[in-house]
């Protein structure tokens, strides 16, 4: 119910949404859950296993019960917690994990069998037969005990990710995260202040105390403002620090977008990188519940949530409510909550020597051992000290059994807390998370003046590290009553109590855990899923442990806790991935003729993160085969132009670049006369083939290296690796030049033609052989002109800074035309080298030497080069290995095709009788015959050869004979012409 | 992760690419034996403790070498090639 006159929400904003289907109306300023309370709403979900009935415990990030599923549609998002999900207008809430109903859901009845269903019970009853564990057993299991839902619909991935930078990144925003915030500006360190909330104040949003004499929110709120309007700090909202990565790395999801109606707007998410030369958690700390008989009705609350709900919702969870704990802030609760006008039903503190001011019953060590009530509290039974027991009506229980330190960050990068007798709480190791520095509540100080004082100091400590000094912050005026406690963990009585709520492990599993001898924290969470739902256990794994310490006769120091890990708290994989689906998964590249060739109809296909054109339809053509054999045809009788952009450009230059070449490639390139280019081949160290391509030299101290278009970027980091770390001793500089030009192969009989028209010098054969290469002019901009083929036809490239690359392509495509030319795609690229078996990354695919694509020869004996030494292994040089061959069909019906697999005629098909297999299939419009290259054992000494060839995925079995790899021109005559 | 970068500084992970242990600074030479050749391109130690790694940083092209521990996460120092091979 609302109680009047309290709380921080908005009474003029009134917002209705609905839960189930029933309109709720709420303030603006409510989350989910508050709304709910305020509207009596008890019930508002059902556990993971046996589908008790459960109510919302706490006010935070740290609920375990309340999980609604909100939104209609693909953006549903499943598990969302209700204290965490504010209220707008039009919001659809659902309940999770019942059915028909929240109020009647029929797999409840697996409560009547939990006696049978205590730990362990999948792992010992479904174990037989084994074929039924993925077949049945599974997903009835994942059908019964389960959470929310997606739609199932793809993502549409409407989130962000963004990088920040920061000296010191303050994790909360309660009393010591914004004096540390404070600090750290004063003394002009660039600060990130980090909240989950949807404001600053932390926990003095969620009491009655002052601060310097001012409400909680009303210093909060001044101290933020003040900090906001320095240049230096970034307040950061509904901003979850989610983990601690190496070197001040953090992680953190800023809910941008959930808590307004669904649009077009800003993102839902949006993931953060944040990088902090120093970070301070100041994360507060959780309170736990104590292990009492049913334990688990809704009602029953954490006594914080409640002063929360009282103080910063203006909603009472109940009219009569009764309090418990071992600690003062239960005799806090009480005291809040009388002052709100509320009946304190009783005070329950189970500490005997307790001592209360209040009027209300009390009752010092006694203990709560049952509840009542179905579907939401009705009353509690207590054992007083003398052993008596006495019923009280009730309709909510707050409950305290103290407050853990949210020490989760600071064990991200596997250090373990420490156990602190005196406040019986894990507090974090000092510097266990390197330049995370812990304070306040998150570092087990609880007072408010305490918390202040240690956000200071935190800060101090941050700007020491940094090499700052600190500045002045007088530190303000505030409660400093101390914090204590009496540690009870579990009220010993029968009945079932509750450890973690969400996957309802009670104190009789682990107890039955360590009698099975899963007496490892470790394994007893295994055994048990204690903590292992979505809440990680953050209300009750200290408890649980505290519990096996007990039954394995341990300290709770000795028994260790489990492993905190990132997220602290769930991240949807769309915020993680935000960006990376569909067009987002890479970058990508285009060349300068992009434009006109999609649209020119040419599909685009993607070689490495650059994009090629396929074909280039024409009319009339049904099939991608008819045009590309029209551009092979063309290519081969009068002229094609293609983009050959994406192949890498590395410029290399330098007095020792002749002498670098030659140390990277095979072949010798220190004798290459200026003005002419050579084709190269470069191995790996361990002597296989690493990359091939041409390298022209421009200039005495000047070549310019071409790679294949997907290796560009790694020859590009080996051969600064060989200039930096191998070779330091050759003056060489490299630099990528890739996309500073654009060039174009123009190939075929009419070649020479169209350079004519373009080319301000003349391009005759007498200045211009086979494999030169000159500066040339084309319509008065300074360009390069190489003559080289990769088509086997009198072949050119013509090469201008990349801003004249669209027009030179307009202009080449234009001319060729006039001369019944056009530009050729691909897949005729492809065909044509096919044709002269030239080889791609298809052939030289990472297992392939320089002798099995038979050029040995090219390996110099006369100088040092990398893969040298072990290229020469015996085994390299074997002839019976796979060597490089052509293939084409005895029937020429038959089209083979790429990964298809050789054998010897007659030879069963199978594995071990292999003889090679294929790499590359074409049908040749030139020979009128498929063909293929391919590696065959000693396959240049069975030329004429016939073999069987098998694609088993396919169904394709038919013979074939070994060629020669050039199957076309095989002397060379059309290119050099 | 972080590293230093000798010619850019402090750069996130994501800037570089691991290429293996430092161990590929030092080729043999020309004369060397098969087995040298072999330690060399294909023997690697895998210690918990201190390594030295290549890494390269892809947007300027500086390699370097960072001597990190493998147990902590610590990184030690890194160097460029330059400073590495001295």
């Amino acid at each position: 119910m609302r109680v009047a006159g309290r709380g921080l929400i908005d009474r003029d904003r009134p917002i209705r949404f609905s839960f189930d289907g029933k309109p709720i109306e709420a303030f603006d300023g409510d989350t989910v859950a508050s709304a709910l309370l305020a509207n009596d709403v008890a019930l508002m979900g059902r556990s993971f296993k046996y589908h008790r009935p459960r109510g919302v415990v706490t006010a935070g990030s740290d609920e375990p019960n309340a999980l609604i599923s909100v939104g209609p549609g693909i953006d549903i998002a499943p598990n969302t917690q209700a204290t965490m999900q504010e209220v707008y207008d039009g919001l659809i809430a659902r309940s999770q994990n019942r059915w028909p109903s929240l109020k009647f859901d029929a797999m409840a009845i697996n409560d009547l069998f939990s006696p049978f269903l205590a730990a362990g019970f999948y792992y010992k009853t479904f174990m037989w037969p084994r074929a039924f564990w993925e077949a049945l057993y599974e997903p009835i299991i994942r059908r019964a005990a389960g959470l929310g839902a997606l739609s199932g619909a793809p993502d549409p991935d409407r989130s962000e990710k963004a990088y920040a930078h920061c000296d010191v990144l303050v994790v909360g925003a309660g009393p010591s995260g914004l004096m540390a915030a404070e600090a750290a500006a004063e003394a002009g360190a660039d600060v990130i202040l980090a909240t989950e909330e949807n404001r600053v104040g932390g926990r003095l949003l969620s009491e009655r105390e002052t601060i310097d004499g001012e409400s909680g929110d009303v210093w909060a709120d001044a101290r933020v403002a003040r900090l906001a309007a320095r240049g230096n700090v970034r307040v950061m909202t509904r901003t979850t620090v989610t983990g601690a990565y190496d070197n001040g790395t953090y992680g953190a999801l800023e809910r941008v977008a959930l808590h307004v109606t669904p649009g077009e707007g800003p993102p839902p998410t949006c993931f953060w990188r944040i990088t902090a030369g120093r970070a301070i958690l100041a994360a507060g700390a959780l309170e736990r519940s104590i292990a009492f008989p049913m334990n688990d009705r809704p009602g029953i609350m954490s006594a914080a949530a409640i002063r929360t709900y009282l103080h910063r919702y203006g909603v009472s969870p109940g009219q009569r409510i009764a309090v418990f704990g071992n600690n003062d802030d239960a005799h806090r609760t009480a005291a809040d909550l009388t002052e709100a006008g509320i009946k304190v039903a009783a005070l329950i503190d189970t500490r005997e020597d307790a001592t209360t001011s209040g009027d209300w019953p009390f009752y010092p060590g006694a203990d709560v051992i049952e509840t009542q009530g179905r579907l939401r509290l009705e009353g509690i039974t207590i054992r007083k000290p003398g052993g008596g027991t006495l019923r009280i009506g009730a309709d909510a229980l707050a409950v305290s059994g103290g407050w853990n330190p949210a020490v989760h960050l600071t064990c991200h990068m596997n250090g373990r807390p420490v156990w602190n007798e005196d406040i019986a709480a894990f507090v974090p190791r000092e510097n266990a998370v390197p330049g995370l520095i812990p304070c306040g509540a998150a570092n087990g100080v609880f007072s408010s003046r305490a918390c202040l004082e240690d956000g200071i100091r935190a800060a101090s400590d941050a700007l020491t590290a940094l090499g700052r000094k600190s500045s002045f912050v007088a530190l303000p005026e505030a409660d400093d009553t101390p914090y204590r406690l009496s540690p009870k963990w579990v009220v010993e009585a029968p009945g079932r109590s509750w450890l973690d709520l969400q996957n309802d492990v009670t104190t009789k599993d682990v107890t039955l855990a360590a009698k099975e001898n899963f007496r490892s924290v470790e394994h007893m969470k295994r055994y048990t899923t204690q903590g292992m739902a979505t809440d990680q256990g953050k209300g009750s794994n200290v408890t649980a442990l505290a519990l096996l310490a007990d039954a394995t006769g341990r300290t709770i120091a000795d028994t260790g806790t489990t492993t905190f890990r990132p997220p602290y708290t769930p991240v949807a994989i769309s915020s993680m991935g935000a960006g990376h689906s569909g067009k987002g998964f890479a970058p990508e590249r285009f060349t300068t003729s992009h434009a006109a060739s999609v649209k020119a109809g040419a599909p685009m296909i993607e070689a490495g993160l650059w994009y090629r054109p396929s074909y280039f339809p024409e009319p009339g053509e049904a099939t991608w085969r008819e045009a590309c054999d029209r551009e092979v045809r063309m290519v081969r009788e009068r002229v094609g132009v293609a983009d050959v952009s994406t192949l890498g450009k590395i410029d290399i230059q330098g007095p020792d670049a002749g002498a670098f070449l030659d140390f990277v490639y095979t072949n010798t390139f220190s004798t290459l006369k200026e003005g002419r280019v050579r084709y190269g081949l470069m191995l790996r160290e361990d002597g296989h083939v690493m990359d091939d391509g041409t390298t022209a030299r421009l200039g005495a101290n000047h070549y310019l290296m071409t790679t294949t278009t997907a290796a560009a970027g790694p020859v590009m980091a080996h051969l600064e690796f060989v200039a930096q770390g191998l070779r330091p001793d050759l003056n060489v500089r490299l630099v990528s030049a890739t996309e500073q030009w654009a060039q174009f192969a123009v190939a075929g009989p009419k070649a020479q033609a169209v350079l004519d028209t373009l080319v301000d010098e003349d391009v005759t054969d007498a200045d211009w052989p086979f494999m030169s290469c000159r500066d040339v002019h084309v319509s008065g901009v300074p360009g390069r002109l190489f003559r080289i083929s990769f088509s086997g036809e009198r072949g050119y490239e013509l090469a201008v800074p990349a801003r004249y690359g669209a027009s030179l392509w307009r202009l080449l495509l234009a001319q060729a035309e006039s001369f019944g030319g056009g530009a050729y795609g691909m897949e005729a690229l492809n065909v044509l080298r096919i044709e002269k078996g030239f080889i791609t990354h298809a052939e030289i695919h990472g297992r392939t030497t320089a002798f099995d694509i038979g050029m040995q020869g090219m390996m110099s004996r006369k100088k040092e080069f990398i893969g040298k030494a072990l290229a020469a292994r015996q085994g390299l040089l074997d002839p019976s290995r796979e060597r490089l061959v052509g293939l084409r069909p005895k029937d020429p019906q038959n089209e083979m095709t790429a990964g298809g697999f050789l054998f010897e005629r007659g030879a069963a098909p199978t594995r071990a009788n292999a003889q090679g297999y294929t790499t590359s299939v074409c049908y040749s419009p030139t020979l009128e015959t498929p063909l293929a290259l391919g590696f065959v054992k000693s396959g240049p000494d069975r030329l004429g050869e016939d073999m069987r060839f098998v694609d088993h995925l396919r169904g394709l079995d038919f013979a074939v004979e070994l060629t020669h790899p050039v199957a076309f021109d095989e002397e060379g005559g059309r290119m050099r012409g | 992760m972080r590293l230093t970068c000798p010619h850019c500084g402090d750069r996130d992970l994501r800037e570089f690419t691991y290429k293996g242990d430092a161990l590929a600074l030092l080729r043999p030479d020309e004369t060397a034996n098969p087995q040298e050749w072999v330690d060399y391109v294909h023997n690697r130690d895998n210690p918990a403790g201190t390594t030295s790694e290549l890494w390269y940083h892809g947007p300027c092209g500086s390699w370097l070498v960072a001597v990190r521990d493998t147990t902590t996460h610590v990184t030690h120092r890194t160097l460029s090639l330059a400073e590495a091979g001295k």
